[in-house]
């Protein structure tokens, strides 16, 4: 349990807490030695243990008579409901109804909630906790009322274990070896006891105490005298009957100075007393009030031998604990007492008092101490179950100071325990710890294969008090597969075989029938399944076992269950990926097509909606696109959207025959052209213009579809836009006459909203080029008062200049200014990048679909995504021995002279990283490893590398997710280069990565949504270089991976010292310099403006000196340089001659390098 | 406009539900319910919105009265038409209560068809209701009775039937004050203000015509203006500066803001003439000096003096002063000369209580107070002393100067009706910082 935050403490969670409780141990008979209840339920004690401390129920008459008066479930309970259902699924982003569809996702957010609560690390707790979830995959059986409802076997049982907790341990059975009993264990009690405190309180309070017939049979605590603490009876009595929140505040404040009153110190407490003032405070805790005293008392508690008051001090203290230190320092006195102190309850009792409250001081104390406990070989069981939970939540708080190092071989073989209670509890930690650092815990592959299939294997009779409704250990194999998913297939041939063994055993399992129609028996069994369904996916290695997998969901695909197909819809999308399944998945289309027509749930029909996304290719597109749009007309408006999106990529991706994509996209828009985006119907038009087949086709069509008597505006849109550009390729049929096109147009005109009426206004200016007997027609409009004072400016400018340009432009003008549009150019769907963005994070099913198969060749966007297949790989494998020639030629031409080859061409240093690990070969080896998969540079980027020949800060590069800004210095041959790197969405990047085809040090792989991350290059230039060092970077947005390549703004001239010179100077160096490869020439023209200004700037930004009053001719500049580098220094002498008149420019540059002169020629040319 | 009414109980049962207009569902009830009713936090304000819905409510006892509405409505209108609401049941079963609301809910539910059409107000005036809304049932009406009914109703004076008769014309007068403070530990008033009612019982034949005068400044000034210097030369305060007010139905106001003259119709039985506030040359009837002092970390000692200002002769009554102490308090002695004083734990005070006390005196407590170290940092806030009193006069310094009643058709003059006028003046948040 975490600390109960004060938001939290009013929330009733408590209740919920108990809900599963109740409705899975119910039938189960409870065969615990009972001295190991009490650790556990010690975290759970809450308001309504409260009653089970007292025996009563919780339902107090206020409550009840809600129950009664006629309306049901509301009040209270609908509140309640409503919080839990926050509470739940906050966490996992989705918010979905509280009988939830999803049971494993339900259970996963409400693991990770309350991972904390593990700690109850007992069998005992185990068993909770595992009963807890079963009520959780019972589904319906999650919110607090059912279990109220469902009567008292809740209570019965709370009553059961807080008897249990509150014996005192003297009268617990010796904890050598706990005999399990069977059956029913129910606490003994004193008859004449019983009735003496319900007539006492009955005196007291009202008739909410008398507990309704059926629970008359419950026994009253087991507790020796004295032990009852009437008192806090007779006060949780006095606020249940409080009929207003006034009153109730009243009675609390008269407590709180009675408790005051009794802890000012002049007369020493007894324990019983204490205790009895504590658990008031805690009460009144619960109940929402600040408590600022008793703490101290509390603490004082935790030294005492008795159980019981040990028992409250602890619980007190996780809940109420804040950073006091000197408190601090005296609970983490007592606890390290209890932890020496060999007797097991309290060891349990302080290790759950550490994982309660969690904080980073206990974590700092006791770090150290856990895992001793842990891997002792004289520990109990059932205080290495806690010691685990407990150093899991430690953990998880504070990964920095749990350090496993030496215990690790040790933790690891804890799976290999007699004791599964101990195994199960142990494997939580193994689990988390090997996500963080695989490669120590890789042993406990082999060691996990083993348990799951000893588990497997066994009869349901062989694990006694671990097999639940005939299912041996359901909670240890799902987390045994969820272990075994953090790595990749065992390489070892023995260990893979008998996991597959075991695979195809748990598949088998599924096809036997039932044993038990119970509900919880097949919960039990398909949680394991499900979860080895997930393994098998995970490896995606396994032909066999996939397409069985697939069979097996297909059969779910029909369950009666709704859960079940829910989930067997899920599994499948991510099966479909696989190459290996994807036919498999196939052949489940009608069930799928089917599930979306009839099913009743909506998540399901999305989930439907996913897969039937998923499984199509180029064989099934047509039926499925055509599904998905009849579907469409009666989709629920929160997945119409998102139904919009896939429709139209699919269309597009497996389009062969154009006509058939615009009659999907046409139909689209009509059928739900409110969820139609821009991108859509953009994506149409850039499809139609640069297929000439089409155009035609298109044309007609939209004409069609324009004449329905009301058409969605998107349909006007494209309609607009298509005949205003083809309009003619159909004006030979008198139906669609230019006029008849343009009056059809025109009709819609003022139905639609401002940026259509702009186009469409644009649409009559091509008519008018297309059709000059429309001229009139069209001037007319355009001359009107509703256009041409239009309100809008942007209408109004329209209307006014297409007039003037129709009225004086002659046909010549007006056919070139109108001409039709040129091909787009191929670049990925922007419909795409809207789908990823929708989903958002979690839903990894679409986008690592269009990763997995994006099969290249007829697609209409594949080619102008991939570009040629990485050359990257292909250079670097045929890479010569020298690895920094390697790094210079990766993307560039064969290597630039012979001279470049030599050891230390280039190497853009990096010392920032630990320098002695950085030696040739170690480059060699890291950069090429990274740069293998990652994607060829984006086309623009030598523009973008241009943009920086003459600046060194800006921003290098931007789309919508992620900018990149670059600040740089350099002095001599060594720079210094800071990336920014913005996150420019609202959701975090995770693994984020950025790697030069050298090398550089990690940056932080987790950029937040908003964030900026920066990274620093320290660079140094050993040698002339001409190809800019990449810049790869990745990173996970939503569920996509995103990879970019960039070329580093790093330029030969950045590393220029200037020099001055006179003007005899130069020329005697320049006519030295007079070697026909030293000189590098060009003449070009210019692209900029020749403003000599600006020449100036520029120039004065590449790092030379510029040179004043050398050049005869003023209008010339002549510049002088040296690029320093390690090897070398490599004089430069520069002279640009513009001629204005004819707009062009000389370039001549020398310098002692042949490559050196010709590089700069090249890059300078760009800038003028 | 009002589009629905409904009465919970103090756990949240609807006891009366009343829906005037469409756009309000019945989920409306379970909304004000679940998000002010039961609450986690205390909901302090008499507005909520939920889900674009707003939601009014007044809370009388354990009563809780909402009004809802969809549209944008006038608030004070609303809560104005749900204290009528109040007043009218109370004038027809007496208090507020679960029980009464139980054992009347046709009669409410036939108020509420009545005082409110289509979620318009309408006529709420007690005495007129009760000529066709009764207790006993119907009894048969005679056509006439009938017409003059819906002439009552629909007519000019709606609030006043005809032909009423009295052996004794009576008129009662009471001016209901109470006045708030706010006083710094040095005894600076940070804010006073006074706000107070004349409420009217008349007993009175056929359809008089009345007139009310008080000390306003304003027609003081007028009529000193006038030629009568000498009421300036009297005692330095005759006349008060009323900051606003307001008036029952019944008072022609084109006559006062022409004349400044109150002159009314006045309805049968009882009624509130008229509200007040002021804010000058306010007679603070109490003064209260408090010492704290903190004795080291385990100990308080407080000693409060309360000196009442006025005249001898008077005599206030249901004195009650109450003494914030600290939350870590755990244990308390006090001493008082008069009255009695008592530590209440449940309240977080000491409360001290006379009974009696006459103008001009002072009187003394002293208590200390023990407290529990905590580890707590924050100090106490010192919540400010508060007090609750009763005294016969107007704090505000109100003085009724005449109240006139003309009746040309009966033959019955001003000085044959019995007039008495009655003053109190009453603590509103009377509070002193210590």
């Amino acid at each position: 349990m975490e600390l109960i935050s004060p938001q939290r403490r009013t929330n009733n969670f408590w209740a919920f807490e108990f809900a599963p409780l109740a409705s899975g141990v119910t039938e189960r008979p409870a065969a615990e030695p009972p001295y190991r209840t009490i650790g556990s339920k010690l975290c759970v004690l809450g308001r309504k243990s409260f009653d089970g401390l007292l025996g009563h129920s919780h339902s107090g008459t206020r409550y009840r008579l809600q129950e009664a008066s006629g309306e049901g479930r509301g009040g209270e309970y609908d509140h309640w409901r409503q919080h839990l259902g926050e509470d739940v699924f906050s966490d996992n982003g989705v918010s979905r109804p509280t009988n939830s569809l999803n049971p494993m996702k339900t259970i996963m957010a409400f693991e990770r909630r309350w991972a904390a609560r593990e700690v109850m690390g007992t069998q005992e707790s185990q068993r909770e906790t595992d009963s807890r979830r079963a009520g959780r995959i019972a589904g319906h059986e999650s919110h607090p009322f059912e279990c109220r409802a469902r009567g008292d076997s809740g209570d019965e049982k709370l009553c059961g274990c807080l008897v249990r907790s509150l014996r005192s341990p003297a009268s617990l059975p010796s904890n050598a070896a706990p005999p399990p009993r069977p059956g029913r264990r129910r606490p003994q009690r004193p008859q004449r006891r019983r009735r003496e405190v319900r007539g006492a309180v009955r005196g007291k309070a009202d008739s909410c105490w008398r507990l309704p017939a059926s629970r008359r049979s419950i026994k009253m605590p087991a507790v020796s005298k004295g032990d009852g603490m009437r008192g806090l009876a007779v006060f949780i009595s006095d606020i249940r009957n409080c009929k207003s929140k006034e009153a109730e505040i009243k009675r609390i404040n008269k407590e709180l100075a009675n408790i005051r009153s009794k802890f000012k110190g002049d007369k020493a407490l007894d324990g019983y007393s204490k205790k009895k003032y504590v658990c008031k405070l805690l009460f009144i805790f619960l109940l929402g009030h600040d408590i600022d005293f008793g703490h101290m008392e509390a603490v004082n508690l935790l030294s005492s031998n008795k159980y019981t008051e040990k028992q409250i001090g602890y619980l007190f203290i996780s809940v109420l604990v804040n950073s006091n230190s000197e408190l601090i320092r005296l609970i983490n006195n007592a606890i390290k007492n209890d932890l020496a102190s060999r007797n097991p309850t309290f060891m349990c009792l302080a290790l759950h008092c550490i994982a309660n409250v969690g904080s980073r001081e206990m974590a700092e104390a006791f770090a150290g101490e856990i895992p001793r406990i842990l891997v002792a070989g004289d520990t109990m069981d059932s205080v290495k179950q806690s010691a685990a939970l407990c150093l899991l939540r430690l953990y998880k708080t504070s990964p920095d100071l749990v350090l496993m190092g030496e215990w690790t071989s040790r933790v690891v073989h804890l799976l290999n325990d007699q004791h599964m209670g101990v195994v199960t509890a142990a494997i939580s930690l193994i689990t988390c710890l090997s996500q963080k650092n695989p490669d120590e815990f890789k042993t406990c592959v082999s060691l996990a294969v083993s348990r799951l299939s000893r588990i497997v294997s066994s009869a349901s009779t062989d694990l006694q008090d671990y097999t639940y409704y005939f299912v041996p250990a359901p909670w240890l194999s799902c987390k045994l597969l969820r272990l075994l998913q953090c790595y990749p297939p065992p390489e070892d041939g023995a260990v893979k075989g008998r996991l597959v063994e075991c695979l195809e055993t748990i598949l088998n399992k599924a096809q036997e029938p039932p044993k038990s129609k119970k509900v919880q028996h097949s919960n039990a069994k398909n949680a394991i399944l499900f979860e080895a369904i997930s393994l098998i996916i995970h490896y995606d290695s396994e032909p066999n076992l996939l397409v069985r997998a697939c069979n097996q969901l297909g059969q779910f695909l029909q369950h009666r269950e709704t859960n079940l197909r829910y989930l067997a819809l899920e599994s499948m999308c991510t099966l479909a990926s696989s190459e290996f399944s994807h036919e498999a998945v196939k052949t489940h289309i009608e069930t799928v097509i089917n599930a979306l027509k009839t099913e009743r749930d909506v998540s399901v029909r999305q989930r439907a909606a996913d897969l039937l996304y998923a499984m199509c290719d180029r064989s099934n597109a047509k039926q499925i696109v055509a599904e998905m749009l009849s579907y469409l007309e009666t989709a629920d408006y929160s997945i119409r959207e998102e139904m919009v999106l896939k429709v139209a990529i699919l269309a597009e991706k497996y389009a062969v025959d154009y006509s058939w994509y615009v009659d999907t996209i046409l139909n689209l828009i009509r059928i739900a052209g409110d969820y139609v985006s821009e991108e859509v119907w953009y994506r149409v038009i850039q499809i139609v213009i640069n297929r000439d087949d089409v155009q035609g086709y298109a044309a007609k069509t939209v004409f069609e579809a324009l004449q329905a008597p009301a058409c969605h505006e998107n349909m006007v849109k494209v309609g607009g836009y298509i005949l205003g550009e083809f309009g003619n390729l159909i004006a030979g049929d008198p139906r669609s006459s230019p006029l008849v096109q343009f009056n059809l147009l025109h009709s819609k005109f003022h139905l639609c909203s401002v940026p259509t009426r702009a186009l469409l206004l644009s649409a009559y200016i091509k008519f008018i080029n297309l059709f000059p007997e429309t001229k009139a027609t069209i001037q007319e409009v355009l001359r009107c008062d509703s256009q041409i004072r239009n309100s809008d400016v942007e209408l109004q400018q329209r209307a006014v200049e297409y007039l003037k340009l129709s009225s004086i432009a002659s046909t010549d003008v007006l056919a070139t200014v109108l001409e039709e549009m040129p091909p787009f150019p191929e670049r990925e769907s922007s419909i795409l990048a809207k789908l990823k963005k929708k989903k958002g994070p979690g839903a990894v099913s679409v986008s690592d679909l269009d990763e997995g198969k994006r099969d290249g060749g007829g697609e209409l966007n594949g080619a102008g995504e991939r570009g040629p297949e990485s050359s990257v790989v292909a250079t670097s494998n045929t890479s010569t021995p020298s690895p920094s020639a390697d790094l210079l030629g990766l993307r560039s031409a064969p290597p630039v002279g012979s001279a470049a080859q030599g050891a230390g061409s280039l190497l853009v240093d990096v010392f920032s990283e630990a320098g002695p690990l950085a030696p040739a070969s170690g480059v060699n080896d890291d950069g090429f490893l990274s740069s293998e998969d990652s994607a060829p540079p984006l086309p623009e980027s030598d523009e973008l590398l241009n943009k920086f020949v003459c600046k060194n800060n800006g921003v290098l590069f931007e789309n919508q997710l992620l900018q990149i800004g670059i600040k740089s210095e350099y002095r001599q041959n060594l720079g210094r280069m800071y990336l920014f790197y913005g996150n420019k969405t609202s959701v975090q990047f995770v693994n984020f990565t950025s790697t030069l085809n050298v090398q550089t040090k990690p940056v932080d792989p987790l950029v937040e949504g908003g964030a900026q991350l920066q990274q620093v290059l320290n660079i140094e230039c050993l040698s002339d270089f001409s190809d800019a060092p990449l810049l790869n970077i990745r990173f996970r947005y939503g569920g996509a991976l995103q990879n970019l390549t960039l070329k580093l703004p790093l330029t030969i001239n950045k590393f220029f010292q200037p020099t001055e010179m006179g003007s005899q100077d130069f020329f005697q160096r320049w006519k030295q310099l007079s070697l026909p490869q030293q000189e590098a020439q060009k003449i070009f023209k210019a692209n900029h403006s020749m403003d000599k200004e600006v020449l100036k700037a520029k120039l004065l930004g590449l790092g030379m000196a510029l040179l004043e009053n050398v050049d005869p001719n003023p209008e010339n500049f002549v510049c002088a340089g040296v690029v320093q580098t390690k090897a070398q220094q490599v004089g430069c002498l520069l002279r640009l001659e513009p001629n204005i008149q004819a707009q062009m420019y000389r370039l001549t540059l020398r310098s002692s390098k042949d490559t050196v002169s010709k590089r700069l020629c090249d890059l300078l040319a760009e800038q003028f | 406009m009002i589009g629905g009414l409904f009465i919970y109980n103090h756990k949240g049962e609807v006891l009366i539900s009343r829906v005037y207009r469409d756009d309000i569902g019945r989920n409306a009830v379970d909304a004000f319910r679940v998000n002010v009713i039961h609450a986690r936090q205390q909901v302090r304000s008499p507005v909520t919105n939920i889900a674009r819905t707003s939601f009014f409510h007044v809370k009388r006892s354990n009563i809780w009265l909402a009004a809802v509405t969809k549209q944008n409505v006038n608030a004070a209108m609303v809560f104005e038409f749900l204290y009528k609401m109040c007043d009218v049941m109370t004038a027809y079963f007496g208090k507020i209560s679960e029980e009464n609301i139980k054992n009347n809910f046709v009669l409410i539910y036939e108020l509420l068809d009545e005082i409110l059409d289509f979620g318009y107000p309408q006529n709420s005036e007690t005495g007129a209701l009760k000529t066709f809304i009764t207790q006993q049932g119907i009894k048969s009406q005679t056509k006439e009775e009938q017409s003059q009914i819906t002439s009552q109703v629909t007519g000019q004076i709606g609030w006043r039937r005809e032909g009423i008769k009295y052996r004794r014309n009576e008129l009662f007068l009471d001016v209901l004050e109470s006045v708030n403070l706010l006083m710094s530990p040095q005894g600076q008033v940070l804010s006073a203000h006074v706000s107070g009612r004349v409420v009217m019982k008349s007993y009175l034949s056929g359809m008089p015509e009345c007139k009310f005068g008080m000390n306003d400044k304003i027609v003081i000034d007028k009529q000193g203006k006038g030629g009568t210097a000498d009421d300036a030369g009297k005692s330095g305060k005759q006349s008060i500066a009323i900051d606003d007010c307001t008036f029952h139905q019944c008072v022609r106001l084109s006559k006062f803001d022409s004349e400044r003259s109150i002159s009314f119709i006045p309805p049968d039985g009882e009624y509130e003439l008229m509200r007040y506030r002021t804010t000058k040359d306010i007679i603070l009837p109490f003064r209260v000096i408090p010492l704290v002092r903190e004795v080291g970390r385990t100990k308080l000692e407080v000693k409060v003096v309360i000196k009442s200002n006025f005249k001898p002769s008077l005599l206030a009554q249901k004195i009650e002063v109450r003494i914030p102490t600290p939350l870590n308090t755990s244990g308390v002695q006090v001493i008082c000369m008069k009255g009695k004083a008592k530590y209440k734990a449940s309240e977080n005070a000491i409360v001290w209580k006379i009974k009696r006390m006459a103008g001009m005196k002072e009187s003394q407590i002293s208590a200390e107070i023990e407290l529990l170290p905590t580890n707590d940092k924050k100090k106490w806030a010192r919540p400010p002393i508060s007090m609750n009193f009763e005294v016969p006069f107007a704090p505000s310094g109100l003085k009724v100067r005449y109240l006139k009643v003309f009746e040309p058709k009966l033959n019955y003059s001003d000085h044959d009706v019995i007039k008495w006028v009655r003053y109190i003046g009453r603590s509103g948040i009377y509070e002193t910082r210590c």
